[in-house]
């Protein structure tokens, strides 16, 4: 980074954060802080909802996630625009009649005071163990990127997303979250294009025949993560979870104007989520391609912590690895432009014979790879082995032209901070309305002491995840922890709303105990599979189990325990 | 006249050139979907 970059990244991120806090900084009123201005339109609240669900990681770890494993991921998406259409037409339209703050308070008074907090809880369970990770990503790829001590980036972004939540609340992050997607769709636009320009003819081709385009795949085998089938199944649960449960995406689009504009803006999401997502995984899948021609292709990306262990004592061993890995990689090269050359000819059987030598390259290519992290871990067993979420870094940090790479790196802090900006918002209005009102409510009416504990409890949950992030590692793939913690916690709270909505025989006492009996059985089948692994299915088939549980469950209790409505208010329509 | 906004029931019409009513939304959602899948269907036949 030079002074260019310098100047683009602190010009941007400062000007993000002080225009909020400048436009809202007379925000007192808890439903302003709470809910963002009833003024949002559509399109604010449509990318506020975009820019909740992309944090840095996606922009950081999908691209690596495609790099390493192809474009299927892309198939987590497909249950997303049809889970939106629902929450279009029963969540939304509900959540505006009754004017309510967050998503629990409806099963306060469509249920009891035991199930709101129960659905409070998980949610703040769920959501402040993703704060958690979602601040670590940004802060060890930071970190590896400024050469910044670990701890310090966490401090650093950490508590600059507390100040710039606190001091603006919800109408500064809807605000600020436009000019936040424009510099993120401007900073990848540019990757992307600078990434064509240094790409070999038939780029796709050789992508496609080493396995990187295999998009859709419809074997019927719940081991396998990602499915068309569990993407559309799991993938329309879990987003169902996502945008109807989940108090971060409820408060952004029950903010609008109106009714029209959070079906707008969701709508909105419905429409362009894939595409975005598709353009990601398969700029991630040109990255591929690019490092097979690139002659300095590191080995393991994640170079700090290789360099780190190459100067110790056992840099002879890395060093071979090294060596090993340019001359297949040399060797791969070769390979491909063999099959590129066979491709242009007449004969079938030399393309088909090229085309083996390729892929059994490739294979050489991802072992020593595997060479790679296996004698890492043997020489630091704490050592984080997974660098597919550095492979974006590393190019633009190696590629791109300078300006640019200040312009990606203020994407990064961007999205960081609306992503966090909108989970400690979320944490701390429920915190407020749904555990902190239901305790004390003599309270509920003094407006200015609920947004002074709001706020209060948006920096405790902003520690908590600072604190998080600071003791914790993931072993996981850090987009894929998040989705599989979601898919723990999820799909019994989505249950209690799906019974919530279309059950409306069932009472507070029997969904309550179905809900406790599905989040043990979805418990019991995650930690099942990561004890016997063959055993392990997709954790996105988690929600539609856990939630088709939680339903059964509540008509198997209601037909034991009978009617009781013991519930905060009048029961409500649940018939929609 | 129209009333304002705000005061609209959920089944109003969108106000979108081109759709009438909500419905006529869900279901052009639905067909963009299946225009998605379709074209990573034929991405990855054609360039596998």
């Amino acid at each position: 980074m030079n002074l260019l970059d310098w100047l683009v990244l602190i010009g941007s991120i400062v000007g993000i954060a002080a225009y909020g806090t400048w436009r809202t900084r007379r925000t007192n009123s808890l439903n302003t802080y709470l809910k963002g201005n009833h003024n949002t339109g559509w399109m604010t609240i449509g990318l506020s909802v975009m820019a909740t669900q992309a944090s840095t990681i996606t922009y950081l770890s999908l691209p690596g996630q495609a790099y390493e494993n192809g474009i299927a991921f892309i198939q987590n998406y497909f249950g997303l625009p049809l889970a939106l259409i629902l929450v279009c037409a029963v969540f939304l339209p509900i959540y505006r009649k009754l004017g309510v703050y967050t998503a629990y308070e409806y099963l306060g008074r469509r249920f009891d005071a035991k199930t709101r907090l129960l659905g409070a809880t998980l949610f703040l369970l769920q959501r402040g163990l993703q704060a958690g990770i979602t601040i670590y990503a940004p802060a060890i790829i930071l970190s590896t990127v400024l050469g910044w001590r670990l701890d310090l980036t966490i401090l650093f972004t950490g508590l600059m997303v507390i100040v710039y939540t606190v001091t603006g609340g919800s109408a500064a992050v809807n605000l600020t979250q436009r000019w936040q997607m424009a510099v993120i769709f401007g900073g990848m636009v540019t990757a992307l294009v600078v990434l064509l320009t240094k790409l070999p003819d038939g780029a796709l081709s050789i992508a496609g025949a080493l396995g990187k385009l295999t998009a859709v795949d419809f074997t019927p085998d719940l081991r396998q993560r990602y499915t068309f089938w569990s993407g559309l199944f799991g993938g329309f649960f879990l987003s169902l979870s996502y945008f109807g449960t989940d108090q971060t995406q409820v408060q952004r689009y029950i903010g609008g104007a109106a009714l029209r504009e959070g079906r707008l803006g969701l709508m909105f999401n419905a429409v362009f989520k894939i595409p975005m997502q598709f353009c990601i995984v398969m700029l991630g899948a040109l990255l591929f391609v690019f490092y097979q021609f690139e002659p300095n292709t590191p080995v393991f990306f994640n170079q700090t912590q290789w360099l780190h262990q190459k100067a110790g004592p056992e840099g002879g061993r890395l060093q071979a690895i090294e060596e090993k890995h340019r001359l297949i990689l040399a060797d791969k090269r070769l390979k491909i432009q063999a099959w590129m050359a066979a491709r242009q000819g007449t004969e079938p059987s030399v393309e088909a014979s090229s085309k083996t030598a390729m892929l059994a390259a490739q294979r050489a290519s991802d072992a020593v790879r595997k060479e790679a992290r296996d004698t890492l871990r043997a020489i630091d067993p704490k050592a984080k082995t997974k660098d597919s979420d550095y492979v974006f870094i590393t190019f633009i940090l190696t590629q791109l032209p300078h300006g640019v790479i200040g312009l990606l790196i203020a994407v990064m802090f961007a999205s960081a901070l609306s992503s966090k900006a909108g989970e400690l918002n979320a944490l701390g209005t429920t915190s407020t309305i749904d555990i902190w009102r239901h305790f004390r409510p003599l309270a509920a009416q003094d407006e200015a002491r609920n947004v002074h504990n709001a706020k209060w409890f948006t920096a405790l949950w902003g520690c908590f995840a600072i604190g998080f992030a600071l003791f914790v590692s993931f072993a996981e793939n850090l987009i894929e922890a998040l989705n599989i913690v979601a898919s723990i916690f999820y799909p019994a709270l989505l249950g209690v709303f799906v019974v919530a909505f279309f059950l409306k025989k069932v009472g507070g006492s029997a969904v309550f105990s179905a809900a406790l009996a599905s989040q043990t059985l979805v418990l019991v089948l995650f930690f099942t599979g990561k004890i016997y692994p063959a055993h392990e299915i997709g954790y996105l088939w988690l929600n539609p189990i856990g939630c088709a549980t939680c339903v059964v469950f509540s008509l198997i209790f209601q037909a034991f325990i009978g009617h009781s409505d013991d519930s905060e208010k009048a029961p409500i329509g649940s018939s929609v | 006249m129209k009333p304002p906004s705000a005061l609209r029931s959920p089944d109003d019409p969108p106000d979108v050139p081109g759709f009438r009513t909500w419905r006529g939304i869900y279901q052009f959602v639905f067909a963009f979907f299946v225009l998605c899948v379709l074209a990573l269907v034929v991405i990855e036949r054609l360039f596998a």
